[in-house]
C-alpha cells in the first residue's frame, strides 16, 4: 500500500537496530499475529511439546506420590531437612526476575531494544513463578495444611508467625505473581484487539474479543493506559528487588553457618537477575531462529543481553568472595568450619563447578565474537543456568551439612523422586511456554509499531531528540 | 435501513499517525470537541488534542497504596499483638522489623491492583459492544490504520459539513458510524 | 486352629470387625487356606519398620494386614484378665482411669534379678522403672531393662504349643508329657536331661531338687553363652567354695580393672556405676549443703583400666591401657608380683610406656592400702580372677565382700553343656527339655550342639520365641514374658524378689514353673501356687504369711534376705602354676567376643528399641561389625564397612570392619547375637541388616577371646548405619566438651565457665522468669558413663517410633535424647572418650521458635519450648535453624498405627504423632504437667492451713513432690547424671533447688554459648583425676595427657 513507497531509509545509527529494514505497520502486525493464526503448528512444536508434556505428567506422578507417601520419598534427613525442592523454589524465582527486570526496569529506563523481547520475558517470569510456587507447598510436611501460613479469621483466632521469613515468603511471592500477571495481561490487551481483528475465524475471534474486554485504541485509553502502566512499571522495580531479598532471608535471618550472612539479599538479587537473563537467552535464541524473527530479535538485543549477564555475573562473583572474605574475618569458628567443608569437603566439587559456571565461564562474555554469536551465547546461558541451581544448592544442602555440632554433621543424597520433581517442573515450564508461543503474541505488536513509526519518522511534528521514544 | 439508522458519528481514516494528530487538532480549533481518535499505537500528544485534561489515576494508585500498607502493618500488629501474643523465642511482641517485608508487599500488590483495575474502570472496559465495531474498516484501527472519529452529538456536528471539512484534512476515507448494528456486518465481538 | 480358640475369640471379634459372625468365620477360614496365614499364625503381626525396610507387595500387605486382624482377634480374647492380681479386677477402687498404678517386680537377665517399678496403666504395663529398695537397682535402669517392656508387646512372640512345627495345644502337650513322665518314672529317669540357664530362682530350684530326687538317673545342666564360669572356678580355686563377691566402689579410692567392663556388664552393674560415680561427683565449696556432698570434698576416685576391648568402663577411667586380651594376664602377675604376691610373672617386655604406667599404678596401690580394689573381667582367665583375690588380700581391701553364691548349680557352664553335649552324642539322651536358652545358637561352635541334639529321641523346648533351637525340637512351649507370670530370683547378693504379673499372659505362654509341676506330676495350678508354696515353707510358721507375701510384693524385695558376708582366704596353692605361654607372634590376630551392647547375647535380637540404639562409642545400629583398632585396619587394608572374611580354627564368618579408636592392635572385636535366623521380622538377618553370627567363630576353648584369628578382606563393602560420623573432639567441637583435671577445677573454681553477664547479655527484652516454675535440666557429664538408659528410657516414655535401619542410614533416627560420643587426641594413639548426652536445650532465646510460619513451636511461661504437634505443617525450618540439632521429623508415617499389640504398650499420656510433624524432647512434659496439678491442690491446701507448722509441713510435701519429678531420661540414670527441677523454688528449709544449685557450680556450662541462645539445658564439665607420676595435672588438656610422655610416640 502507498505506506511502503515512503519507508525511510534505516538511519546510519552506531547502534545496531533494534529492528530489521524495510517493516511496516502491517508487515509487523502481521508476522506477530500470523505465528498464532496463519501458521501451520510445526513438528518442530508438536515434538517439543510432546515432550514437555511427557515431563508434566511425571511431574504430576512425582507431586501424588509424595503428597501419598511423605516428603520422605525425598533424600532430606535431620539435619539436611531442606533439599532439592528449596533449591527449586530459589532457582526457579530467580529466573523470574529477568522479566519483570526486562519490562519494568527497562521500560523506566527508556532502552527501546528491550520491546521486542519483553512479551515473552514476563511470560517466563510467570511460568517461572508458577514453578516456583509449587515447591514450597509440596515440600510441607503436611501439604494440605499449606493455608496455615496465610491470615485469615478463624475460630481458634490463630494468626501465622509473622517473624518468620517463610510467611514474608508467601506474600513476596503471591504479590510477585499477582503484580507480573497484570503486567502481562495489560501488555496482552492491544495485542489480543490486534488478533480479534485479523483473525478470519469467528470462535477465534470471540475469544480473543472477549480477552481483549473491547479495546477500541481510543487516544483517551492509550493515555490511561499508559499512566497505569509506567506505574505498574515503578511498583515492580522495588518489588522484583524485595522479592529475591525476602528469599535470601529465609537464609540470612537463619543463624547456621552459610546461610546468616548480611550479603545475601544483594547477591541473590544479582543473581537472579543473572539466571533470568541466561534464561531468557535460553529461550529466546531457539524461538528466533525456528520462527524466523531474526529482524525483530536481532544480534543487538543479544549483545545487550550479553552484556547484563556479564555485569549481573560480575556482581554476583562479587558476593561470593565477599561472603568468603567475611567468613574468615569474622574469625567465627563454624563460619570457618563451613567454608573449609565447601572447598575441601566430601562435596566440594559442586562448589568448584558452580565457581566454573558463574564465575570462570561467564568471563568469555567480554568477546564480542561470544555476546553477537547465537550459537555460542546460547552455550553460555546454559552452562550460567545449571550453575545457578548448584548455587542454590551450595548455599541450602551444603551449610546444612555442616552444622555447629559435629555430631550431627551429615550429608544428603537426592533420591529419584528428588529428581523427578526437578525435571517435571522444568517440563511444565517448557509445555506452558510453548503453549504461550502458541496461543499468544510472543512479541508485544503495538510496541513495534512504535518502533516503526519512529524509525519511518512518522510522527513529523516530533522534534529530533524524541525519536524512539514515540509514547513517553 | 441506513437511513433510519441513527448515526454516532464520522470516522476518517488516516495512514499516519501524524495525519491523525493534526486532523485532531484541526478539529478541535474548529471547535469541535466531542471526538476521539483510535489509533493502533499510541501517539503522543493526541488525548489533549481530542480530550484535554489529566487522569485520576496517579491518585488512586497512591491511595491504594496507602491503604494495603497501613492494613498489611495492622494485619501484623493485631495478630501478634493483640489477638495471639505469645513468647515467640523471647522475640518482642511487637517486633516491628519483622512486619516490614509484608507491608511492603501489600502496598505494592493494592497499588499495582488499583492502577489495573482503575485504568480499565476509567476506560469503561470491558465493553463487548461499541457502535464502531459496526465500521467493518474499523478493523484496521488495531493494526495499520488511525481513525478520527467526531460524534453526532457533537453541537457543531452537521453530517454534509462535518464529512467536508474530514475530507479536507486528508482523510482517506470517511464513513458513517450507526448506531445500529447492521446484521450483515457485525464487527467482533 | 482348634475350635475352642475360635469360639473363645467371638467377642473379640465382633468387637474388631463391628460386624456379623459368620463373616468373620468365613474371613478366618480364607484367611487359614493361605500361605500368609501358615506363616503368619507363627509371626503375628506385619510390622510397619519392616514395611519400609523391604515394602511388600500391595497385595500380600493386605493379606498380611487381614490375617493380623484375625490373629489380634485370637489374641484379644486371651488377654481377658484371668488373675487375681491384674488391678482393675481386684481391688478395683485402686484404678483411677488416668491415674497409673505401679508394681513392684524384677527381671532376671543371665539367672539373676533387678528390682523394677513397672507403671500399669488400666492393666496394661507401659513403662519400666528401677526399684530403690533393690541392691541391684537403686531405683535405676538399664537400656536392656527399659526396653524389656517392648518385648511383653513383641507380636513376633511365640504364641501356641506347636508340635513339629505345626500348631498344636497346651492340653495335648500335657497329655503327652503325662504320659512320659510315668515312663520315666519306672525308669527313674534315666536319658532324661534338663538344660536351664543361669538359676538362681528358689522356687525353680526346689522344682527341679524335687524333680531329680523322684528321677534320681536324670540331669540338670545349665548353661549362658554370657558366661562367669571364670568367676566360679575362681572363686572354687581360691576359695575352695562357690562365692560372688561384691564390689564397694564407694569406698575405693584406687580402682584397677583388670578388663572388666563393671559399669555395663554383671549383675550388679547398675550398684557399680551408682556408687563409682558417687566417689567422683566434685562439687565447689561455694555450694549450699542442700544438694549431695558436703562442701570440703574435693576428692575423686582414681581408676586404671586394662582392657582388651574398649568399654564404657574404659571410657571412665583416668587411666586407659588397651592390650590384647592375652596380655592382660601378664600385666596382671606383674602387679601382683611386684606388690609382693607370691605369683610366677610371665618374662614379658614391656615397652617402656608400659613400664612407666605399671610402676606409676604400682605406686598408688601401694600408696593406698585398704582403699584399692581390682576388678577382674568375666571375660579373662581363670588365674586372672585368683590373681585378682590375692591382689585384693594382699592390698587387704576394703571395699569388696564376698557372699554365698545363690546358684544351685556350682560346675562350669561349659563344663556342664560339654558333658550334656557327650551324652547326647553317646546316645544316652532319650528326651532333653530346655527351659529357656537357645543353645542351638549360642554353643560353642566346636561341640555342633545342631547335630548333638538330631540324636535325642523327644525334645523340648520353652522359650519366648521359637527360635533356632525351638526349630529343631518336637515341642514347642511359649514361655511367659517376665511380666506375665509368677516366680522368684536372687540378685547378685542374694536379695530375693518376687516376680509378680501384671497383666495375664498375652499370647498363652506357660511359666517354667508351670511344666515342672507338670513334669512333677502335680495337678496344673498358674505359677503363683507353686511359689506361695514354696514361700510358705520357706518361711515356716510365725506371722501371717500373707501379711509377709504382700509386704515383700509391695516391696520388691524379700525381707532378710539378703545373703550375710562370708569371710575367706585366698589359698596359696591357687597361685601356683605356670606362667602362661609366652605371647604369640604378633602377627596373628587375637579375636575378642564379647555381648552385643543392646541386644545382649541376641536373646533381645526382636526388640527394635535396642536394635535402633546406638552402641556406646561405635554408635552404630541394627548390625555387628568387625571391630578393629585404626592402626590395625591400615595394616590389614581395611577401612569402615569393608566387608572381610574372618577365619578361627577353620571356622569362617564374614564381617564388615568397623575402626574404633581406642581399640587395642592387632586384635578384633566381635559381638555376639547378631546373625540371627529366628529371631522374629525385626532381628533376623537379611541382606541389609541384622549382622552376622560371629558365634560360629567361637569355639569351647575361645569363649571370650582366641589368637590365631586370619583376617581376609574383600571387594564388596556392606553399609553400616552408624549415628554420630564425626567423632573427633577438634575445631569447632572443642568447646562442645569441656574437660579439666581435678587440679585445674580447684585451681580455677573462682572462675566460673560461665560468660559474663555482660557477654550475654541480649538485644531482645529480658523476659521476667523471677515467678511460677521454671524448669531447667543440668546434665553432668562427669557422671555420664553413655550407658544409652536414657534413651531408652526417653523412647519408652515418649512414644518414639522405631524407623529402621534403611532410615538410620538417612540420620533420620528419632531419639530425642542422643549421646554424642567424641575422641579427643590422636584417634591411633589410645585417645581419650567423653559422652554427652544431649537433649532440647530449651533456650530461652530459642532460633527454632521465630522461624515457625505457623507458631507451632513457642515458649511456655515456664520456661519450656513446646512443641504443638497440631498446629506443625513441617517446613522444618525449625530442625535448620536448631545450633544443636536436637528436632526430629516424622519424615514418613513412623509410628505403627496398625499392630494392636504394640499400641497396648504405648503411653497414653503422650500423644503418637503422625507423619509431617516436627518432634523433640518436652522435658517430659506430661510428668510436669501431673506435678503441676498435684503442686496446685498442696499449695491451696497451705493457704488454707491454720497453724505455720502445717504450713511448713504442706511445703515439705512439696518439695518432695518435686523431689519426685524427674524425665524419664534422669529417672533411668543409674548415675544419676540428670538433675531436673525449678530454678524458682525455694524448699521449706530456704534452700534453693538441686538444679539452681549445679547451675551456680563453676563449671556449670552451656553448649554454644556464643549463640547466647540460653538454654536451660546445662552441662557440668568432666573431670579427670589422672596420676602426676604419669601426667602433670596443671597442665593436663584433652587427649593430651599422653603427650609429655617421649616414651610412647
Amino acid at each position: 500500500m502507498s505506506a511502503e513507497e515512503r519507508i525511510s531509509p534505516m538511519d546510519s545509527d552506531a547502534a545496531a537496530p533494534v529492528i530489521g529494514p524495510g517493516h511496516t505497520y502491517r508487515s509487523v502486525t502481521e508476522k506477530i499475529s500470523a505465528i498464532v493464526l496463519h501458521r501451520r503448528t510445526g513438528r518442530g512444536w508438536m515434538a517439543g511439546f510432546a515432550l514437555a508434556f511427557f515431563f508434566v505428567l511425571v511431574f504430576f506422578a512425582s507431586i501424588a506420590y509424595v503428597l501419598a507417601r511423605g516428603v520422605g520419598v525425598w533424600g532430606i534427613n535431620v539435619p539436611v531437612a531442606w533439599g532439592f525442592a528449596i533449591v527449586n523454589f530459589v532457582w526457579w524465582i530467580g529466573i523470574g526476575h529477568a522479566g519483570t527486570l526486562i519490562s519494568a526496569v527497562l521500560l523506566l529506563l527508556h532502552q527501546e531494544w528491550r520491546t521486542s523481547i519483553n512479551r515473552f520475558a514476563e511470560s517466563m517470569t510467570l511460568f517461572a513463578v508458577t514453578c516456583a510456587g509449587i515447591f514450597p507447598v509440596l515440600h510441607l510436611g503436611r501439604p494440605w495444611y499449606f493455608y496455615w501460613l496465610a491470615p485469615y479469621p478463624n475460630v481458634m483466632s490463630l494468626w501465622p508467625q509473622f517473624r518468620s521469613p517463610l510467611v514474608w515468603d508467601l506474600f513476596a511471592v503471591l504479590t510477585y505473581f499477582a503484580v507480573s500477571l497484570l503486567f502481562w495481561y495489560v501488555g496482552l490487551i492491544p495485542d489480543l484487539a490486534t488478533l480479534r481483528d485479523v483473525a478470519r475465524n469467528r470462535f477465534v475471534r470471540v475469544v480473543y474479543g472477549v480477552l481483549a474486554m473491547g479495546w477500541r485504541g481510543s487516544a483517551v485509553h492509550w493515555h490511561r493506559y499508559h499512566v497505569a502502566y509506567v506505574l505498574l512499571a515503578g511498583l515492580a522495580t522495588p518489588l522484583v528487588v524485595s522479592v529475591h531479598s525476602v528469599v535470601s532471608l529465609d537464609f540470612a535471618a537463619a543463624q547456621i553457618p552459610g546461610w546468616h550472612a548480611t550479603v545475601f539479599p544483594p547477591y541473590f538479587v544479582a543473581g537472579a537477575i543473572f539466571s533470568g537473563f541466561s534464561m531468557v537467552l535460553t529461550l529466546a535464541i531457539p524461538v528466533r531462529k525456528v520462527y524466523g524473527l531474526e529482524d525483530f530479535i536481532t544480534t543487538r538485543h543479544l549483545d545487550n543481553m550479553g552484556k547484563v549477564l556479564l555485569a549481573s555475573g560480575c556482581i554476583v562473583a562479587y558476593g561470593y568472595c565477599l561472603e568468603t572474605f567475611m567468613t574468615f574475618y569474622s574469625g567465627d569458628v563454624h563460619e570457618i568450619a563451613q567454608a573449609n567443608a565447601r572447598f575441601f569437603g566430601p562435596s566440594a566439587w559442586i562448589f568448584w563447578s558452580l565457581i566454573a559456571s558463574n564465575v570462570v565461564i561467564p568471563q568469555l562474555l567480554w568477546l564480542r565474537g561470544i555476546r553477537r554469536n547465537a550459537r555460542n551465547l546460547f552455550l553460555v546461558a546454559l552452562v550460567i543456568n545449571v550453575g545457578m541451581w548448584l548455587e542454590r544448592y551450595v548455599i541450602v544442602v551444603l551449610s546444612l551439612e555442616r552444622s555447629f555440632v559435629p555430631s550431627e554433621w551429615g550429608s544428603y543424597r537426592p533420591t529419584f523422586w528428588d529428581v523427578s520433581t526437578l525435571l517435571g517442573s522444568i517440563g511444565l515450564f517448557a509445555a506452558l511456554f510453548l503453549l504461550f508461543i502458541r496461543l499468544l503474541p510472543m512479541i508485544s505488536a503495538f510496541e513495534m509499531r512504535e518502533l516503526v513509526a519512529s524509525r519511518r519518522g512518522d510522527l513529523a511534528t516530533e522534534s529530533a531528540e524524541e525519536r524512539g521514544r514515540v509514547h513517553e | 435501513m441506513r437511513s433510519a439508522s441513527r448515526i454516532y458519528g464520522l470516522l476518517a481514516e488516516f495512514d499516519r499517525p501524524a495525519a491523525v494528530l493534526d486532523a485532531a487538532q484541526r478539529a478541535r480549533a474548529q471547535g469541535y470537541t466531542r471526538m476521539d481518535a483510535y489509533t493502533p499505537l499510541p501517539v503522543e500528544g493526541l488525548h489533549e488534542a481530542v480530550h484535554p485534561g489529566r487522569t485520576r489515576l496517579p491518585l488512586l494508585v497512591l491511595l491504594g497504596g496507602a491503604f494495603g500498607c497501613a492494613g498489611g502493618y495492622f494485619l501484623q500488629w493485631y495478630a501478634n499483638v493483640v489477638a495471639y501474643p505469645w513468647n515467640i523465642g523471647g522475640r518482642p511482641h511487637h517486633s516491628w522489623p519483622a512486619f516490614i517485608p509484608i507491608t511492603f508487599e501489600l502496598t505494592v500488590l493494592c497499588a499495582g491492583l488499583t492502577a489495573v483495575l482503575g485504568m480499565l474502570a476509567l476506560n469503561g472496559l470491558p465493553r463487548p459492544h461499541h457502535p464502531l465495531f459496526n465500521v467493518p474498516r474499523f478493523e484496521l484501527a488495531s493494526g495499520t490504520h488511525f481513525f478520527l472519529c467526531i460524534e453526532s452529538s457533537d453541537p457543531r456536528f452537521d453530517l454534509e459539513e462535518t464529512r467536508r471539512f474530514l475530507e479536507e484534512l486528508g482523510a482517506m476515507s470517511v464513513t458513517e458510524v450507526p448506531e445500529l448494528i447492521e446484521p450483515t456486518e457485525g464487527g467482533a465481538p | 486352629m482348634d475350635d475352642a480358640r475360635l469360639d473363645s475369640t467371638a467377642p473379640r471379634r465382633t468387637r474388631l470387625f463391628g460386624c456379623g459372625e459368620g463373616r468373620i468365620w468365613r474371613s478366618l477360614d480364607e484367611l487359614a487356606e493361605t500361605e500368609e496365614f501358615a506363616a503368619f499364625i507363627r509371626r503375628e503381626f506385619p510390622d510397619q519398620a519392616e514395611v519400609w525396610q523391604d515394602p511388600l507387595s500391595r497385595r500380600e500387605f493386605l493379606a498380611l494386614m487381614a490375617a493380623s486382624f484375625g490373629v489380634a482377634g485370637l489374641t484379644g480374647c486371651t488377654r481377658a484378665p484371668d488373675s487375681e492380681i491384674v488391678p482393675y479386677v481386684d481391688p478395683p477402687e485402686q484404678v483411677v482411669p488416668g491415674q497409673a498404678l505401679r508394681f513392684a517386680t524384677a527381671m532376671p537377665l543371665s539367672g539373676y534379678g533387678r528390682g523394677v517399678l513397672v507403671e500399669s496403666h488400666l492393666g496394661r504395663p507401659t513403662k519400666i522403672e528401677g526399684n530403690p529398695d533393690h541392691p541391684a537397682s537403686l531405683g535405676a535402669t538399664d537400656a536392656i531393662l527399659q526396653a524389656s517392656i517392648l518385648t511383653l508387646y513383641d507380636p513376633d512372640r511365640a504364641k501356641e504349643v506347636l508340635r513339629r512345627g505345626g500348631t498344636s495345644t497346651w492340653g495335648q502337650f500335657v497329655g503327652e508329657v503325662r504320659q512320659s513322665v510315668a515312663t520315666f518314672r519306672q525308669r527313674g529317669g534315666r536319658g532324661l536331661r534338663f538344660l536351664t540357664e543361669t538359676v538362681t530362682s528358689p522356687t525353680l530350684t526346689r522344682q527341679l531338687r524335687s524333680l531329680l530326687e523322684i528321677l534320681p538317673a536324670a540331669r540338670w545342666h545349665h548353661y549362658e553363652p554370657i558366661t562367669q564360669d571364670s568367676r566360679r572356678e575362681a572363686s572354687r580355686k581360691a576359695f575352695g567354695r562357690p562365692v560372688n563377691t561384691i564390689y564397694h566402689f564407694d569406698r575405693a579410692a584406687r580402682i584397677l580393672s583388670l578388663d572388666a567392663d563393671f559399669l555395663s556388664v554383671g549383675p550388679a552393674s547398675l550398684r557399680a556405676a551408682r556408687q563409682f560415680i558417687d566417689a567422683r561427683r566434685v562439687r565447689a565449696p561455694l555450694e549450699p549443703p542442700a544438694a549431695g556432698q558436703s562442701a570440703s570434698a574435693l576428692s575423686m576416685n582414681r581408676l586404671y583400666v586394662i582392657e582388651s576391648s574398649p568399654s564404657i568402663t574404659g571410657a571412665m577411667a583416668d587411666h586407659r591401657l588397651a592390650v590384647r586380651s592375652e596380655r592382660v594376664e601378664r600385666l596382671a602377675r606383674e602387679i601382683a608380683a611386684r606388690l609382693g604376691v607370691p605369683i610366677a610373672r610371665s618374662e614379658t617386655a614391656w615397652t617402656p610406656a608400659e613400664e612407666r604406667w605399671i610402676a606409676a599404678l604400682v605406686a598408688d596401690l601401694r600408696a593406698h592400702p585398704g582403699e584399692s580394689v581390682i576388678v577382674p573381667g568375666d571375660f579373662q582367665s581363670t588365674a586372672v580372677h585368683v590373681i585378682a583375690h590375692a591382689l585384693n588380700e594382699r592390698l587387704g581391701s576394703t571395699a569388696l565382700t564376698h557372699v554365698e553364691s545363690p546358684e544351685p548349680l556350682a560346675t562350669g557352664q561349659l563344663e556342664s553343656l560339654s558333658e550334656l553335649v557327650r551324652e547326647m552324642r553317646a546316645g544316652e539322651v532319650d528326651t532333653l527339655v530346655l527351659l529357656g536358652g537357645n543353645p542351638v545358637l549360642t554353643a560353642p561352635a566346636d561341640l555342633d550342639f545342631a547335630e548333638a541334639l538330631s540324636r535325642v529321641n523327644l525334645r523340648v523346648h520353652h522359650s519366648l520365641y521359637y527360635d533356632e533351637t525351638s526349630f529343631l525340637c518336637h515341642w514347642h512351649v511359649p514361655d511367659t514374658h517376665y511380666l506375665e507370670t509368677w516366680s522368684d530370683v536372687c540378685a547378685f547378693d542374694g536379695t530375693v524378689s518376687i516376680i509378680q504379673p501384671l497383666i495375664a499372659p498375652l499370647y498363652g505362654g506357660k511359666s517354667p514353673h508351670q511344666i515342672l509341676d507338670l513334669l512333677l506330676d502335680r495337678p496344673e495350678t498358674d505359677a503363683g501356687e507353686a511359689l506361695r508354696e514354696e514361700w510358705r515353707a520357706r518361711r515356716g510358721g510365725g506371722g501371717s504369711f500373707d501379711e509377709f507375701w504382700r509386704t515383700a510384693l509391695r516391696q520388691g524385695v524379700v525381707a532378710e534376705s539378703t545373703l550375710p558376708p562370708v569371710s575367706v582366704r585366698v589359698d596359696p596353692a591357687a597361685l601356683e602354676g605356670t606362667a602362661p605361654p609366652a605371647s604369640p607372634a604378633g602377627a596373628d590376630i587375637e579375636v575378642i567376643f564379647r555381648p552385643d551392647p543392646a541386644i545382649w547375647d541376641g536373646r533381645f535380637a526382636n526388640n527394635g528399641w535396642l536394635q535402633e540404639l546406638p552402641r556406646p562409642l561405635t554408635k552404630l545400629t541394627w548390625d555387628n561389625a568387625a571391630l578393629v583398632s585404626p592402626r590395625t585396619a591400615r595394616a590389614l587394608g581395611v577401612e569402615n564397612e569393608r566387608v572381610v572374611d574372618l577365619e578361627l580354627r577353620g571356622r569362617t564368618v564374614r564381617a564388615p570392619v568397623w575402626v574404633l579408636p581406642g581399640h587395642p592392635d592387632g586384635s578384633v572385636t566381635l559381638h555376639l547375637g547378631y546373625g540371627r535366623e529366628r529371631a522374629g521380622r525385626v532381628g533376623n538377618a537379611t541382606e541389609k541388616r541384622g549382622g552376622f553370627n560371629a558365634y560360629r567363630l567361637r569355639t569351647s576353648d575361645a569363649m571370650a577371646s582366641g589368637v590365631g584369628l586370619i583376617v581376609r578382606p574383600r571387594a564388596e563393602r556392606y553399609r553400616l548405619a552408624c549415628t554420630q560420623l564425626h567423632q573427633m573432639l577438634e575445631g569447632p567441637a572443642e568447646d562442645l566438651v569441656h574437660v579439666e583435671t581435678i587440679q585445674q577445677f580447684s585451681a580455677r573454681a573462682a572462675r566460673p565457665l560461665e560468660p559474663s553477664a555482660e557477654a550475654r547479655r541480649s538485644m531482645y527484652p529480658e523476659v521476667d522468669t523471677s515467678r511460677g516454675h521454671q524448669w531447667a535440666l543440668q546434665i553432668d557429664i562427669n557422671a555420664c558413663v553413655g550407658c544409652n538408659a536414657c534413651v531408652v528410657a526417653c523412647q519408652a516414655e515418649n512414644n518414639i517410633p522405631v524407623v529402621g535401619k534403611e532410615q538410620v542410614l538417612n540420620a533420620r533416627e528419632m531419639h530425642w535424647l542422643r549421646i554424642d560420643t567424641y575422641h579427643a587426641g590422636d584417634p591411633e594413639e589410645q585417645p581419650d572418650t567423653y559422652f554427652e548426652p544431649v537433649p532440647c536445650m530449651h533456650c530461652e532465646k530459642a532460633p527454632c521458635e521465630f522461624v515457625c510460619p505457623v507458631g507451632a513451636t513457642t515458649h511456655s511461661s515456664e520456661g519450656l519450648n513446646e512443641m504443638t504437634y497440631n498446629r506443625c505443617v513441617g517446613t522444618r525450618y525449625c530442625s535448620n535453624n536448631c545450633p544443636y540439632k536436637v528436632r526430629r521429623f516424622n519424615f514418613l508415617q513412623y509410628s505403627d498405627l496398625d499392630t494392636p499389640s504394640l499400641q497396648l504398650g504405648r503411653n497414653p499420656d503422650v500423644t503418637v504423632r503422625s507423619r509431617g510433624v516436627m518432634e523433640k524432647c518436652t522435658y517430659c512434659v506430661q510428668r510436669i504437667q501431673r506435678a503441676r496439678v498435684d503442686l496446685e491442690e498442696l499449695a491451696a491446701a497451705r493457704g488454707d492451713a491454720a497453724s505455720p507448722q502445717q504450713q511448713l509441713e504442706i511445703h515439705r510435701r512439696m518439695d518432695d513432690r518435686l523431689a519426685a519429678l524427674e524425665p524419664a531420661c534422669a529417672q533411668a540414670c543409674p548415675t544419676r547424671a540428670i538433675t531436673f527441677g525449678d530454678l524458682n523454688w525455694k524448699t521449706a528449709s530456704g534452700a534453693v533447688s538441686a538444679v539452681k544449685a549445679l547451675q551456680m557450680q563453676p563449671h556449670s556450662y552451656a553448649l554454644l554459648a556464643e549463640l547466647n541462645t540460653q538454654p536451660r539445658t546445662r552441662y557440668l564439665a568432666r573431670l579427670v583425676h589422672p596420676n602426676p607420676d604419669l601426667v602433670d595435672p596443671l597442665s593436663w588438656k584433652p587427649g593430651g595427657g599422653r603427650e609429655e610422655h617421649p616414651g610412647e610416640r
